[in-house]
């Protein structure tokens, strides 16, 4: 992003900025809904799989526009309201719960430069905006004026209360090893110096730098399960219990809204759990070595310049080709294509885990939701604060 | 310093009144459940009955006793073969029809798949409740096959008419002997299989050991019959209690509750009863299907069935219980009046006793662990 500021700094230069934010944004915008469309088959499939049927096979080859399918009948359906709803409530929940779940994507990186903003402060930020989702579904549970949804928003926020600490504890771990809040200085941190080597590959993974880190990324995922109200975490929305929980009384787009911010959000824990835990972009493929502190940007850039300017059309033009064929700019390229690669290999790696729990376990209690929580998590996440402490102290 | 703080006038809090039910994914059918609850502990529950009443009774005094074997294939809808078994034999009874050996031991084959059919299904709506999703999928996959089975042996697949007064409608043949045997080896290759699923998991043995637990004594006092009595530890099995047709030449254990993961009488022990039941309910099939005798399979009926004056009982063991039919007769070619003793309705009668002071959780794994069919509470 600041590669772009760096460009052109005259006047005018916050419309570039926007520009280039509303870009960056919508490609995560899609990404983010993208994933609702690729999971909703990739887990009706697997789940399929697990319990021996064909799942969605006849919308499209392999039943993959299945999902398109799905998302037509969503709008064409009726949007019911209960009478006694509180109408600001009940029609802010879904979106609330939507911004929760989409904003933290802004910061949330594929690859060293293919991030929308590389904030210093991004695994807070992504933190902070995951609990705003948890505001929405209380409201969700209250506003429609139904015992079942009021259920389901109360499970939530006892659970969130039971979850986030220790997921934040488990996050901290990270930080303390790491020493930043910055996701790509974690990455750049577990790329160098473990066990000796100076190119560690996948031994320099925040996992197995410790055994902290090893048991807070446990943790974390288990936390995450629970954030992300998935099985065998999924008391808001107990169907067997609670009809459907907190949006028993949601139809049409504004379900689709909570279905939307759940897919998303599971991709928001994974791929977070793989920038912190699992080295992000960095191994297991190979990355092609580039140099420290180019820019695909700049380079264009120069490139552009060299060849006229961005005054003319001639520079955009043979610039622009100029820059394709450099041998660098394609190194550059294919390194932030692997790590991209590399990247969502491990978020799909553990989605798929998530799903695979799902169509496995039973539902625990919320009593045992807590008592595990709070009891088992809850001190074990302290513990391997205490032991990152005094391994970065001793070592 | 006062440490303790005081609720202020003005907030008021009430136990919260919630139906669930009779619309509800896992009121098995159309129970309404009212519960109080407080916050997400269930103090009290009340079952109301009757959205799936039918009229059998009645309508069982106005047709005559060969139309009333259809009806009660709709009794228990999970266990036809069970049901009209049970009223074929108390009518046979008060008739004194001799129903010939071939033909019991092809009910006793008909009735002992339905009884896996019915705990298979148990099995999966339990792994539902318990927000499971998978072993409802397995337990269909293997319920399956005993339906073909089935479907062949009588045309229907769940709601056969097959045991009818004096014998049953149709013979076995050899390829469904096959079948049978087929299913035999299979349900015990993947009964393993559902314990490494369900039965074993450390969750669903969190929530179901030590839950809904119902004492012996309790048990007997509420009447309760079937799985959710030997569930208590209670070995009482009509089959080998009081033998009917034929049962008493085969050779089956009968599972009991031991509390093997909590106390004795918790819902995982009548879950495991059901299971078990499945290996015994195998056995007698295997050795009906060796001993198969040559012969008849319906006796000498008239074209119209007039009982005699008088009235009889007969209970038998239905997957979830004793079913009993009781038939007065005044000669006429309809009953005078026909009392179903059904066993769910019996085992829903506990529900208010052991439901005190639990999770809403909990509500719903006694009520799965019950395994009700309204089908024959409503009648």
């Amino acid at each position: 992003m600041e590669t772009f500021t760096q460009l052109y700094n005259g006047p005018y230069s916050w419309l570039l900025y926007v520009t280039v934010m509303a870009v960056g944004g919508a490609i995560m915008f899609v990404w983010a809904a993208g994933m609702a469309v690729i999971w909703t088959y990739g887990e009706r499939r697997i789940a399929a799989f697990i319990q021996s049927r064909l799942g969605p096979n006849r919308v499209g080859p392999w039943g993959i526009l299945q999902p398109i399918a799905d998302g037509i009948k969503l709008l064409a359906k009726e949007d019911v309201r209960t009478k006694v709803a509180a109408k600001l409530l009940y029609n802010m929940a879904p979106l609330l719960v939507f911004i929760g779940a989409f904003m933290p994507f802004a910061a949330l990186p594929f690859s060293e430069r293919w991030v929308v903003v590389n904030m210093d402060i991004g695994l807070y930020y992504i933190l902070a905006f995951e609990a705003v989702e948890v505001i929405g579904i209380l409201m969700a549970g209250f506003a429609p004026g139904s015992k079942w949804s009021l259920y389901g928003g109360m499970r939530l926020a006892a659970q969130m209360l039971s979850y986030e600490v220790p997921l934040g504890l488990c996050v901290m771990v990270v930080i303390i090893l790491a020493g930043s809040l910055n996701l790509a200085s974690i990455v750049e941190w577990q790329s160098h110096n473990a066990w000796g080597f100076k190119e560690p590959w996948i031994l320099g993974w925040t996992i197995f730098r410790s055994p902290a880190a090893f048991l807070a990324f446990i943790m974390f995922y288990i936390g995450g399960l629970a954030s992300t109200k998935r099985a065998p975490f999924d008391l808001p929305e107990a169907e067997s219990e609670l009809v459907a929980g907190y949006h028993t009384e949601y139809s049409g787009m504004r379900f689709a809204f909570f279905f939307m911010a759940e897919y998303a959000s599971m991709y928001l824990i994974c791929g977070l759990a793989a920038v912190i835990f699992l080295g992000g972009w960095y191994g297991p493929i190979p990355q092609p070595a580039v140099p420290e502190g180019v820019s695909l940007v700049r380079r264009w850039s120069e490139f552009v310049a060299a060849a006229g300017g961005f005054g003319s059309l001639g520079g955009w033009v043979w610039g622009s080709l100029n820059a394709w064929a450099d041998p660098l700019n394609l190194r550059i390229l294919a390194h932030e294509a692997i790590g991209a690669f590399n990247m969502v290999l491990k978020a799909f790696s553990l989605y798929f885990i998530m799903i695979w729990a799902r169509w496995t376990l039973p539902r625990i209690r919320i009593d045992q939701v807590m008592h595990l929580c709070l009891k088992v998590l809850l001190p074990f996440s302290l513990l391997c604060v205490i032991l990152a402490l005094v391994q970065v102290a001793v070592f | 310093m006062n440490s303790t703080l005081e609720q202020p006038e003005s907030l008021r809090t009430e136990e919260l009144l919630v139906n669930m039910g009779p619309q509800h994914p896992s009121t098995h059918g159309v129970l309404r459940l009212l519960i109080q609850t407080d916050g997400e502990l269930v103090r009290q529950a009340w079952p109301h009955i009757g959205f799936l009443h039918r009229c059998f009774e009645k309508i069982a005094e106005s047709v005559t006793y060969r139309q009333v074997v259809p009806y009660t294939d709709r009794l228990d809808y999970l266990a036809s073969m069970n049901n009209a078994l049970a009223y074929c034999l108390a009518v046979e009874k008060l008739a004194g029809f001799e129903v010939p050996e071939r033909a019991s031991y092809l009910r006793i084959i008909a009735a002992e798949l339905n009884r896996i059919a019915s705990h298979l299904v148990f099995f999966g709506c339990y792994g539902l409740d318990m927000g499971a999703f998978t072993p409802f999928l397995y337990g269909f996959r293997e319920r399956e096959l005993i339906l073909s089975i089935l479907e062949k042996l009588s045309g229907g697949r769940l709601l056969y008419h097959y045991p009818r007064i004096g014998g049953v409608a149709r013979d076995i043949d050899p390829q469904i002997a096959a079948e049978i045997q087929n299913f035999i080896k299979e349900m015990r290759r993947v009964w393993p299989e559902y314990n490494r699923l369900l039965s074993e998991n450390a969750i669903f043995i969190k929530r179901t050991a030590n839950v809904g637990v119902i004492t012996k004594e309790a048990a007997v006092a509420y009447g309760l019959t079937g799985p959710c009595l030997r569930g208590s530890g209670v070995a009482y099995d009509l089959r080998r209690a009081h033998p009917y047709s034929l049962y008493e030449r085969f050779d089956f254990e009968i599972p009991i509750g031991q509390g093997l993961k909590g106390t004795l009488g918790d819902c995982w022990d009548r879950y495991w009863v059901r299971l078990l039941e499945m290996l015994e309910s195998l056995k007698i099939i295997e050795q009906a299907l060796a001993g198969l005798p040559e012969g008849q399979i319906t006796a000498k009926v008239p074209p119209v069935i007039k009982l005699p004056e008088g009235e009889v009982y007969v209970g038998c063991e239905n997957p979830r219980g004793e079913l009993g039919f009781y038939i007065i007769s005044d000669g006429k070619p309809q009953a005078l009046r026909i009392k179903v003793r059904a066993p769910s309705f019996s085992n829903l009668s506990i529900t208010n006793a052991i439901v005190r002071d639990v999770l809403v959780a909990d509500v719903v794994a006694i009520i799965g662990s019950i395994d009700i069919v309204l089908g024959e509470i409503d009648r």
